[in-house]
């Protein structure tokens, strides 16, 4: 009975101190959130200035043309897939990635059909693993990402569609909707929708030197803040799923304790009951 | 005098938002002077320092390539990054100016590279020229 007991408090201890990791890290990921959230508020002026432009020049000059604005025929097509470099976040990388590889097995038939970007080490093992081909990745971004973080792979991706090295680029990532809820989202990035840039135009621009030139200055900048704009998306998700999963995490632990406890209570008094049982027992036949 | 509202947005965030009584920059095509009531305008920018005229005193701000959009009512920058002259970290910026130097003069490269070093040099030395006029 006194091992049985000793193993019950080694377990319940090693709960406690799994639950303390689980509390702290649910509390990191909170204030994270918040600041998330901040950021992704704040980048938001810049991007909507430049739809705004866009939207002025593309509505303002009827005959401007850019291939960024135009469908063409798909021979290859380009994913962008964001994910987080940490686990411990519940389903927040198996479901986008599980989504991710769906979408590429029915629609491709060879891995020549389509390039891969990938934000996060995550997404990177998962591809790896499964002998997929990754075109260019960024791992180890910081909480709070800057732009100038991943200015090169944005760069990168949208140049390729320039280049017609593929024609068109998906974004995938989780669509943050509430802290308790996101969104595995595949989102057609390139070419850009019509949805993207049609605004009501506010101000008829002069340009300088050409409507041409800052047009083509302009989308390529344009698409790169989507990207930036949905990696901030991206990062408020890992944090609410981070913190979701360890608030649950953290409940779970509890309720074991809880259990555990009582088990530990209960053997606790049996062994008591038995010993007095014992000692009663032996006056007992030393008196007779 | 008219004062206009100038702002300079970063993807990051808002750097620069008051009135001022001119802004003077950099574009594509050469340097431009604004006064309040210019006509509406967007052009690409230069990495190049923009110079603010705020109440008969003057203030630099690195602005790293970007737009610029003049409105009827303000003038909006939107750089890929800007920096006031208190925000510059000049050991960083001398860092990336050697740095890129040294890219600069290594042989065999390749163009796409040349070109990002090119770049990061422009940006260094826009950050040191506005942190030097500065003080």
């Amino acid at each position: 009975m006194a091992k049985g007991l000793r193993e019950l408090k080694a377990k319940i201890k090693s709960t406690q101190s799994t639950m303390q990791i689980t509390k702290a890290m649910e509390l990191v990921a909170a204030s994270r959130l918040r600041r998330a959230q901040e950021a992704a508020t704040a980048a938001r002026p810049y991007a909507e200035k430049l739809r705004e432009v866009v939207a002025s020049i593309a509505l303002g000059t009827r005959d401007v043309q850019h291939p960024m604005l135009q469908r063409r025929p798909v021979r290859r097509t380009g994913y962008l897939v964001i994910t987080s470099d940490r686990g411990l976040a519940g389903g927040y990388n198996s479901n986008l990635l599980r989504n991710v590889l769906n979408t590429i097995n029915s629609r491709h038939a060879s891995p020549d059909e389509y390039v891969l970007f990938v934000i996060g080490r995550k997404g990177r093992d998962f591809f790896r693993r499964r002998g997929i081909p990754i075109a260019r990745e960024v791992t180890g971004l910081p909480d709070s990402p800057a732009f100038s973080d991943i200015r090169t792979i944005a760069q990168e991706a949208v140049k390729g569609y320039e280049d017609e090295l593929y024609d068109e680029l998906y974004l995938c990532y989780n669509m943050f909707i509430s802290t308790l809820t996101m969104r595995p989202t595949e989102r057609l990035l390139l070419p850009l929708s019509k949805d993207d840039v049609a605004a009501t135009p506010t101000t008829v621009y002069e340009y300088e030197p050409s409507a041409e030139v800052v047009l083509n200055a302009l989308l390529p900048r344009y698409a790169e803040t989507l990207i930036y704009s949905a990696l901030l998306d991206a990062k408020a998700s890992e944090f609410s799923a981070r913190m979701n999963a360890m608030g649950n995490a953290t409940r779970n632990a509890q309720k074991m304790i809880q259990t555990l406890t009582l088990n530990y209570n209960r053997a606790r008094q049996a062994a008591i009951t038995q010993e007095i049982a014992e000692v009663v027992g032996g006056a007992n036949a030393l008196k007779g | 005098m008219s004062t206009m509202l100038l702002e300079i947005v970063t993807p990051e965030r808002t750097v620069f938002s008051e009135q001022v009584d001119m802004v003077v920059v950099r574009g594509v095509e050469g340097e431009l002077g604004i006064l309040p009531n210019h006509i509406p305008l967007v052009t690409p920018l230069k990495i190049a320092p923009a110079k603010i005229k705020q109440g008969g005193r003057e203030k630099w701000v690195a602005v790293n390539g970007g737009f610029l959009e003049v409105r009827k009512d303000k003038v909006v920058i939107l750089a890929e990054s800007a920096e006031l002259p208190e925000d510059i970290d000049v050991e960083r910026a001398l860092a990336a100016k050697e740095r890129a130097e040294r890219r600069l003069r290594a042989e065999r490269q390749e163009e796409i590279d040349f070109r990002r070093a090119q770049l990061a040099l422009m940006r260094a030395l826009n950050r040191l020229e506005v942190k030097n006029r500065q003080d």
